[in-house]
């Protein structure tokens, strides 16, 4: 650890004058952006299949519907991200003849992964909410879907939102590989970086010092939401 | 009002409800009493079909809503139902509790107003007025979204206001005692301005002390002349509010009579065990 300074300086000239705050930037920019687009994707498909999973199966529509979505969700657990990232990209992607890029395909691919595991989180978050509250809802004339998306969901988002934010910061370190098709994120930046003089320690440990701070913001941000939507708690 | 027929209901291979035939006219306060498991609960939400008649007609205004086809939301619309267990929107202050399904159907019905270009036409040339003629009739008619919530609102406030929790109306039911929830659950289902309101054990989850609050309340309801089918273990009120008594036993109706002769001549042995242990 003797030339621990000049390895800083190294990275810091590499950093600074050598335009590597810029691929850093670029970089923090994607994994932000395809965590949070990503995020947003898996609650929409993530209710979704949740609703469907929740829904009364004594008519056949529902019926397929849930056995599609339980295929969905095995489909989507029992893979690897890295082996989703990699079939969509260079299989799928051909196969339709779409031209998407590398982030894109990132988004949509952790969009549908996390979906599969939001969708159990929801389930559970659903089915937590008292029957009654849907009885409430129904008794005075109000829809099934109405009734779940005004009554139910919101109540199950507040259950579950510690879990979720989990599964938000799980899906922020998760994106480090979307590198295997090509998009510039936080690793390729620091990487960059490193390939530039040969160093890597300290590209590397300023990296995962940037990931704990966003983990860090994020539980905050999760505390200070849990605490305002729990106002319809406090009674006696 | 409600007419009852043939009706059954089986959860799998239990059969709770055995051939149920009764016809409520308007105005009726029907009271349901018997021993826990005679399928009085049952009975009841079946009639806004919460439980789906496993055979049989439930007759509301015409219609058999135990059909599957019938879109059962409008109806339930009509029929207002109170629960053991409050259920209040947990999620919603005690204001937007009442005031979401007024405002949600004035918003859908306002919907159903927007015409098409070609019905406009249509509609034009059947009245001999112009298509603009129309459109302007139409939006005449209808109330703008603003006015549905400021209605329901007024409606809302001069609710609490009888029952005297005006002063409640921004808060979460988490904060209103047992009696006081199951008051805005009633004024609830009240704001929708139904043809008839079914309790389904309106006072068995609640603290003798705040009995007698949601009583009174049910008390004044019925004097207004709302239609009422009530299950409850009140026999108290049965004698004094209902018009008419019935006893369920094993899924069956055993007996129906007025209250005075129920209670004092009740013919079935059953029935007079029964009253003999609760009364």
């Amino acid at each position: 650890m003797g030339n621990f300074d000049v390895k800083v300086d190294a990275f810091l000239r590499s950093f600074l004058d050598g335009g590597g705050y810029r691929s850093v930037l670029t970089g923090l920019q994607n994994t932000m952006i395809i965590a949070v687009c990503g995020l947003l994707i898996g609650i929409v498909i993530g209710t979704l299949i949740a609703t469907v999973r929740v829904l009364p199966k004594y008519k056949t529509l529902p019926k397929v519907l849930n056995g599609i979505c339980s295929f969905y969700v095995a489909l989507f657990r029992g893979t690897p991200v890295v082996v989703q990232l990699l079939v969509f990209y260079y299989v799928m992607l051909p196969i339709m003849g779409l031209r998407l890029s590398s982030v894109a395909v990132s988004v949509v691919v952790f969009g549908m992964n996390s979906g599969a595991y939001i969708s159990e989180i929801m389930r559970s978050g659903i089915q937590s909410v008292d029957i009654g509250q849907m009885e409430g809802g129904r008794s005075l004339g109000l829809s099934y879907a109405t009734t779940m998306m005004r009554i139910v969901i919101p109540q199950a988002v507040k259950n579950i939102l510690p879990t979720l934010g989990n599964e938000f910061i799980a899906l922020i370190k998760e994106t480090s590989v979307v590198s295997f098709v090509g998009a510039t994120d936080l690793y390729v930046a620091f990487n960059y970086i490193g390939t530039n003089n040969y160093e890597f320690m300290v590209p590397y440990l300023v990296m995962a010092l940037i990931y704990i701070a966003i983990v860090l913001i994020i539980s905050l941000l999760i505390k200070i939401m849990e605490r305002s939507l729990r106002k319809s708690d406090r009674g006696h | 009002m409600i007419e009852v027929i043939n009706l059954n209901k089986s959860f799998g291979k239990l059969h709770v409800l055995k051939n149920i035939n009764i016809n409520i006219e308007k105005g009726e306060k029907v009271v349901v009493i018997g021993p826990s498991g005679s399928g009085k609960s049952t009975f009841l939400r079946c009639l806004n079909c919460m439980e789906d008649p496993t055979s049989g007609s439930i007759i509301f205004k015409g219609v058999d809503i135990a059909d599957m086809k019938v879109d059962i939301n409008v109806h339930r619309q009509k029929m207002g139902m109170v629960f053991q267990h409050f259920n209040l929107f947990n999620n919603k202050t005690v204001l937007e509790n009442i005031m979401l399904a007024p405002v949600y159907v004035g918003n859908k019905n306002r919907k159903k107003l927007e015409m098409t270009k070609a019905e406009l036409k249509e509609k034009a040339k059947e009245t001999g007025k112009s298509v603009a003629e129309v459109k302007k009739e139409i939006k005449k008619s209808k109330k703008s979204k603003a006015q549905i919530k400021e209605e329901a609102k007024k409606t809302a406030m001069d609710l609490l206001k009888r029952i005297g929790l005006e002063d409640k109306a921004n808060v979460y039911p988490s904060q209103l005692s047992g009696g006081q929830k199951q008051r805005v659950a009633i004024i609830r289902s009240m704001a929708m301005n139904p043809d008839v309101i079914l309790f389904d054990e309106p006072t068995s989850a609640l603290d003798p002390e705040m009995v007698g609050e949601v009583l009174s309340l049910m008390k004044d309801l019925a004097d207004s002349g709302m239609t009422m089918v009530v299950v409850t273990h009140e026999m108290g009120f049965a004698r004094e509010v209902g018009t008419r008594v019935i006893f369920m036993d094993e899924g069956r109706i055993i007996e129906e009579n007025n209250p005075k002769d129920f209670f004092e001549n009740p013919q079935n042995p059953r029935l007079k065990e029964f009253l003999s242990k609760v009364l």
